[in-house]
């Protein structure tokens, strides 16, 4: 410390710190979804390629303006925002119109988020309260499903991803299908479901990113490794779906699917991964953690078998949400040396 | 030299040299001024040059003897008679470790022989000897029980006859394995004293912590570990313990770890207690780069604004951190995002979290009363852990100071 060097630190304790901070956990959620977008490209063409880009701009531009509106920094660096452009895009069916997805994108941070203060801030998902309004505004286009693998799907777009706003898009006959949970659903007995295998892998209908469990759960296990998701919620919300559905199969086999067939279809691997392990959204405690996702997924079971929706993961996301902050109070963990524990020995 | 009144929990001692005055190395120079209070000893052989205020670790001015040493003096410790410690009764054996000047090595720097004194309706059945390094960085706890492993068993033995308890325990994280199998070859027959490898974590040095680790009991809420019938010392108090007592000699020196990027010539040293800091950091060699001096630990400890604070009792670690380290420190505060990864750290099982939020809004008695904020022991775990470089302990500092005031108040 010779005169004239930079002055002393003064700060007080602690000195060191973890080399992991709030951005860069954003930016490796961004980094895990990247092989599901490239998944979704590979199995429905450019068209999810064009609705992700388009969806993450509208979630980043709402950000920016909506923080420079409120007189604050941008903080559309922290990357939370692009978060929610792209899993708001992987929810939706691949050949989801486009001007639609921008409305929807910015609802999702304009109503999900901005308006209750900004990250940290928000009760509800933002992806889902974005993905809850589309399909609200738009039931037709958000049940419109491309079945996989078609051809020429790399060199031009499902005809109602260019649809123009409030112009009824073109159906054409081979650009549409039926996920299997709805064929699950509204099918009749004759129809057959499709191998998990498939399922497993991703080659069947569905939302854009939803369809591969294999690569959701890889990147998963990715996030989960470097402590960038709580992976209890996710394995309590599967273990919930697992276990419920299979006392309905074991109750009646015929009427109800397999837990397998549960398990790997619709968006609940997605939405167990990388929706309901949302850090602001979901509790803290340790014991609250496991009652949350088993509480989604027990509504998850309930809207999917028993509702009149195919699908059931989102709204049990959203109702998760709505009880995490009683669920927080309620479940605080018993302190060191607390009266309780004394009493009982 | 600069002898602060003050090295420890309790009522400062009273000097009983005047300015002028000759002393010899270990002679007492201060009395305690009563039972929760301790003596102060000369760390050098040579004169009271003044008695004075003087700018000590916690940023405040307290009373303390300043002393210039003779150059030609040897500095050796005449000072002391030897005691026969086995004829001593429980009351007269605390007095002589009064006497000593001991308090806790740790960091805490509570007086020794007030935690000997086991208080009237309890009874203490353990004792455990701390051997986990209370911060990441230090060793000197290390080092003093692979060196002074007599003085340690001397002093065990002196802890179980005062305070009667049956059995003591050596805790040890299990990442210094040589200081666990040496202790372990080492431990004499003729004591009950058992060496217990504990898990490798931030805070397991805490008492509390370690309480839990090696006897699954804990400490109420509130309580003092003699309400779990343990007493906990660490280390190196049992080893002075061990080694002042049968000399009758005063604490004068302690093991401090010198460290950090910022030293040439990092190591434990043996350091004389009230040498000035400035001096302490000549002697190991303090690197231009340095720009942030800490007395204690990296997680607990305290920045230093002048290098004229004397070393104390009570620290066992000078740790200098370079612009690098600075520089590498998150600056930007992102908000909470419930993560929960405090939740996790946190040793006694509070929610940071929410602590941290309340204490935003500033509802600081909310915080005592329903979020136990008063059984946060400012480890530094949560802060630590915290993505968003959310200042959580600062923010209990204050709610705990708030709360001070308003009660102070009433």
């Amino acid at each position: 410390m010779s005169p004239g060097a930079p002055p002393i630190e003064i700060r007080t304790s602690p000195h060191l710190k973890r080399d992991l901070s709030t951005d860069v956990i954003m930016r490796n959620v961004v980094y895990a979804l990247l092989p599901v977008v490239a998944v979704g490209v590979v199995t429905f063409g450019v068209s999810v390629l064009l609705l992700v880009f388009v969806s993450t701009l509208a979630c980043v531009l709402t950000e920016h303006v909506f923080c420079r509106l409120s007189g604050q920094f941008s903080t559309v660096s922290d990357c939370s925002a692009v978060i929610t452009g792209m899993l708001l895009a992987l929810t939706l069916p691949p050949g989801f119109p486009l001007w639609m997805v921008a409305v929807g994108g910015f609802i999702a941070i304009a109503l999900g988020k901005a308006l209750f203060g900004g990250l940290g801030f928000n009760v509800f998902n933002p992806a889902l309260v974005g993905r809850a309004f589309l399909q609200a505004a738009f039931p037709v286009a958000i049940t419109t499903w491309t079945p996989p693998g078609v051809a020429g799907r790399f060199t031009q777009c499902i005809p109602s991803t260019l649809a123009l706003p409030f112009l009824r898009p073109a159906v054409v006959d081979g650009f549409s299908g039926a996920t299997p949970l709805s064929l699950m659903k509204f099918g009749d007995a004759t129809t057959q479901l499709p191998e998990t295998m498939k399922l497993f892998v991703g080659t069947v209908a569905g939302s854009a990113g939803e369809t591969s469990a294999v690569v959701i759960l890889a990147c998963g296990t990715y996030l989960a490794a470097r402590k960038m998701m709580d992976w209890r919620i996710s394995a309590g919300m599967l273990l919930s779906v697992f276990a419920f559905s299979s006392i309905f199969y074991i109750f009646d086999q015929e009427a109800y699917p397999s837990p397998i067939f549960m398990l790997f279809s619709g968006g609940l691997m997605f939405g167990a991964i990388f929706m309901a392990t949302d850090m602001v959204t979901s509790p803290v405690t340790p014991a609250g953690v496991w009652i949350y996702g088993t509480f989604l997924g027990f509504i998850t079971v309930l809207i999917r078998l028993k509702g009149g929706l195919p699908e059931g993961v989102m709204y049990a996301i959203l109702l998760g949400n709505a009880i995490n902050p009683l669920l927080n109070s309620m479940t605080q963990p018993r302190i060191y040396g607390a009266k309780k524990a004394l009493a009982r020995k | 030299m600069i002898v602060p009144m003050s090295q420890h929990i309790g009522a400062p001692a009273k000097p009983i040299v005047r300015k002028g005055q000759e002393v010899v190395r270990g002679e007492p120079i201060a009395a305690p001024s009563g039972f929760v209070s301790v003596p102060m000893h000369a760390p050098l052989t040579g004169v009271v040059e003044k008695i004075d205020l003087a700018l000590l670790a916690d940023g405040t001015m307290g009373p303390a003897i300043y002393l210039r040493s003779y150059p030609g003096s040897s500095q050796e410790v005449l000072y002391g008679a030897p005691l026969d410690i086995e004829t001593l009764q429980r009351d007269e054996l605390i007095g002589a470790v009064q006497d000593t000047g001991m308090v806790g090595l740790g960091g805490a720097a509570f007086p020794t022989h007030v935690k000997l004194a086991v208080p009237k309706g309890k009874t203490v059945d353990t004792i455990i000897a701390n051997g986990c390094e209370c911060e990441p960085y230090l060793t000197t706890d290390h080092r003093l029980m692979l060196e002074r492993m007599e003085d340690l068993f001397a002093g065990i033995e002196i802890a179980l006859r005062a305070t009667g308890a049956a059995q003591a325990l050596i805790g040890i994280e299990e990442n210094k394995p040589d200081a666990i199998k040496a202790l372990r070859a080492a431990a004499p027959d003729d004591i009950p004293v058992r060496v217990v490898a504990v898990q490798t974590k931030y805070p397991q040095g805490a008492e509390r912590m370690l309480i839990k680790a090696l006897l699954k009991r804990e400490v109420p809420s509130g309580g003092l570990p003699s309400d779990a019938r343990v007493v906990v010392f660490n280390v190196a108090t049992l080893a002075q313990i061990g080694y002042l007592l049968p000399r009758r000699q005063g604490l004068i020196e302690r093991g401090v770890t010198i460290t950090g990027p910022g030293i040439e010539k990092p190591g434990n040293y043996l350091i004389a207690l009230g040498t000035p800091l400035r001096d302490v950091l000549e002697q190991v060699g303090l690197r231009d780069s340095a720009r942030q001096v800490i007395l204690g630990g990296p997680m607990m400890g305290q920045s230093m604004w002048s290098l004229d604070v004397p070393i104390t009792k009570g620290i066992s670690g000078v740790l200098v951190f370079t612009e690098a380290e600075i520089q590498a420190r998150p600056t930007k505060v992102y908000p909470c995002i419930r993560c929960g990864q405090c939740v996790q750290a946190c040793p006694a099982f509070l929610n940071p979290s929410r602590l941290g939020v309340l204490a935003r809004k500033e509802r600081y008695q909310l915080m005592e009363e329903q979020y136990y904020l008063n059984d946060c022991f400012e480890c530094g775990g949560c802060a630590y852990a915290c993505p968003s470089n959310i200042p959580l302990v600062q923010y209990f500092r204050m709610a705990k100071a708030k709360n001070r005031e308003r009660k102070a108040a009433r």
